[in-house]
């Protein structure tokens, strides 16, 4: 064969190839946990994405949607690397999906930057992160736009004095961080700062110092599952609530673990961006047709993340197939009806605009279980953190 | 003065906890010889099988607790039939290669089947108040703990040095030969010797769950707190276990209200400088 028609061949086929993978499927990889001790953030996506699947069909556009998901197993950087270069070489993936961990998703930024591929994340909330590609999208939080607003929130309510109380790892010291600045610019003080070992199992010395503070709130950050079980016990039975310290925290109370806290959580003060109890149409909708699906199934940050983050996939391969940065342009501001309310995407930071709901746990007269019942809300917050 | 009176109460409560979820191990992995790195799946098994019987069957707690304390011990003596015999004649490396195999196994199966949330242990009304000391409240399922801890270390004491069955166990242990030609059967005395064990991890996995709550991967979250327990006891020594537990629950409380920044380093530093004038541990026979 000579060149000319080598080259004219060759061209005949990556003209045929492009044209028929762009109508043909659009391949999404989505890393998350689906093993391990966080197994159940990958299981929700996963029931979040075939529940959005389910309703809305495997057509978006004139493209079909596939999933194709891949276990990282934890915090783990290199894991979530390996895997993100496996779905884009040999997979030949269009979108990347999922991440609950910071480190993981910061792992893979240099890779989608030279593939041009849109990421979108369910979870990972440190803000730096998106600076670090302009292809990172995050349909969750940042942990200053919750912290903020519940730090001036608190101010408000003649909360004068408080004391933080955080688990001794990355967010925790972030959380302390965003709550103290916020707080005392409002002219409220931090009395106390107590950074509390990760693997601590034994919170009663911590709530004993925050008791001899004596301040008018306690705000704490812990991981969810067993710090959360403890510290909520120990506070309650410690007699902290009853001598009038008030809890404020954020995902302390999330819906996956709160059953299990028991009546130790009624009254617990949270600011977060979803409850499983949000009052609107959208919602009702959303957990009904989860339950439909997975009987078994509780709907809580990670479900809305990924259903969220799931219908901006749909957005961008409706308007832009598997052209990265087509996509991006196309949903860059786009706003719609989530289960957490009204969102919109912040076209510099590429995070989720949102409300944020001040909450207090109570137990719901209907159900009898124990709900995140919505009290106040704070329009439309953006990433607090992303100028710091 | 009120804040030492705050260490030694809450040090003790805590270290009786860490007593109990471990006595167990000591049992197994002292008096048997088997590193049973398995022996928090038991505890696990306990927790999981009080939380069914409670919050999905409707059980009271009175009722459910001794009933997932004897599912454990069947399940303990089934697994001792089928599965830990065969584990005794191994090398120290396969024993503790197939018994944490035996634990993934375990977490695995209760993660199918509860799902990997808290497997909550809600106490009955009776355990849910605070009792006021004066200086301080303290819950009062920690004195449970401290009464039940006592009674356990009493029980065990007696049984292993006072009783008939202590000594079959001991001559057993010893030489198993000699003390099988003597007319001790001592397959049954392994047995029992096992199921006990795991008995007391259900026991301290249900009484322990306010302070380590369970779920599918409590095996894996605390077996270095057991381990440590054990071996700074001295491995087979009750009072050991006892003594251990109750000085590791002062020093880690102790460490949490006066530098917790500190706090993790200070316990394993301790544990390393003791480990290291003390090989054996404590109390143990080297």
């Amino acid at each position: 064969m000579s060149m000319v028609k080598r080259a004219a061949f060759a061209a005949a086929i990556l003209a045929l190839c492009s044209s028929v993978s762009w109508a043909d499927t659009i391949k999404v990889g989505v890393i998350a946990e689906f093993s391990g001790p966080f197994a159940m953030y990958g299981r929700q996506y996963r029931e979040a994405i075939e529940t959005y699947v389910t309703k809305y069909g495997k057509q978006a556009g004139e493209h079909t949607i596939e999933f194709i998901y891949k276990d990282v197993g934890g915090s783990n950087p290199d894991v979530a690397k390996t895997l993100a270069q496996e779905l884009l070489i040999r997979e030949q993936v269009d979108y990347l999906a999922g991440f609950t961990f910071t480190p993981n998703a910061l792992a893979v930024a240099p890779l989608i930057d030279q593939s041009q591929t849109p990421t979108v994340i369910f979870n990972a909330a440190t803000s730096s992160i998106n600076k670090g590609s302009q292809y990172f999208l995050r349909t969750s939080y940042t942990l200053p736009q919750v912290t903020a607003p519940l730090a001036d929130w608190a101010f408000d309510q003649g909360i004068k004095t408080v004391v933080t109380a955080v688990s001794d790892y990355g967010p925790g010291i972030d959380a302390e961080k965003a709550f103290k600045a916020a707080f005392e610019k409002k002219g409220g003080k931090v009395v106390d700062a107590i950074r509390m070992p990760v693997a601590t199992t034994d919170f009663t010395p911590f709530i004993q110092r925050v008791r001899s503070h004596n301040p008018n709130a306690v705000f704490a950050f812990l991981p969810g599952g067993p710090p959360t079980f403890g510290f909520t016990k120990t506070y309650n039975e410690n007699g902290l609530a009853k001598s009038g310290i008030r809890f404020l925290g954020t995902a302390e109370t999330e819906e996956s673990n709160l059953q299990a806290l028991g009546d130790a959580a009624i009254g617990l003060t949270t600011a977060f961006h979803y409850s499983a109890a949000h009052d609107s149409d959208v919602a009702r909708e959303f957990n009904k047709a989860v339950k439909e699906k997975f009987p078994n199934a509780i709907t809580n940050w990670a479900s809305v993340g990924a259903y969220d983050g799931t219908h901006l996939i749909y957005e961008m391969v409706k308007a832009a197939g598997s052209d990265g940065p087509k996509a991006l342009e196309a949903v860059k501001a786009l706003k719609w009806e989530s289960p957490r309310g009204p969102v919109e995407m912040d076209p510099q930071t590429r995070t989720l605009k949102q409300n944020v709901y001040i909450r207090e746990v109570e137990r719901d007269a209907a159900s009898g279980l124990l709900v995140n019942r919505e009290k106040g809300v704070i329009a439309t917050v953006g990433d607090l953190g992303w100028s710091q | 003065m009120s804040l030492l009176l705050n260490i030694a109460v809450d040090g003790i409560a805590y270290g009786m906890i860490l007593f109990m979820i471990s006595v167990g191990l000591s049992v197994t992995m002292g008096l048997m010889r088997v590193i049973n790195l398995a022996h928090g799946a038991f505890a696990l098994v306990g927790g999981a099988v009080a939380h069914t019987l409670i919050l999905r069957w409707g059980l009271g707690y009175y009722v459910a607790v001794p009933l997932a304390i004897a599912v454990t011990i069947g399940s303990a003596f089934l697994s001792e039939r089928l599965l830990f015999r065969r584990i005794y004649r191994l090398g120290e490396l396969q024993q503790v290669l197939s018994t944490i195999g035996i634990t993934f196994m375990v977490i695995a199966a209760v993660n199918k089947l509860l799902g990997s949330s808290l497997l909550s242990i809600p106490l009955p009304a009776s355990l849910q108040h605070s009792l006021d000391l004066g200086f301080r409240v303290l819950p009062a399922h920690r004195l449970v703990v401290i009464l039940a801890g006592i009674a356990v270390t009493i029980g065990l004491v007696l049984t292993l040095d006072r009783s008939r069955f202590g000594t079959r166990l001991r001559a057993s242990v010893d030489n198993r030969n000699i003390a099988s030609s003597l007319g001790i059967n001592t397959d049954r005395i392994y047995a029992a010797t096992f199921c006990l064990g795991a008995g007391l991890a259900a026991l301290g996995g249900i009484l322990g769950s306010e302070l380590l709550p369970v779920d599918a991967y409590y095996p894996l979250r605390y077996m270095v707190l057991f381990l440590i327990v054990v071996s700074v006891g001295g491995m087979g020594s009750i009072t050991g276990s006892f003594a251990a537990a109750l000085a590791l629950g002062v020093l880690e409380t102790a460490s949490r209200y006066l530098i917790p920044d500190a706090g993790t380093i200070v316990f394993f530093a301790l544990v390393m400088a003791l480990l290291a004038f003390r090989p054996a541990g404590l109390l143990g026979k080297a």
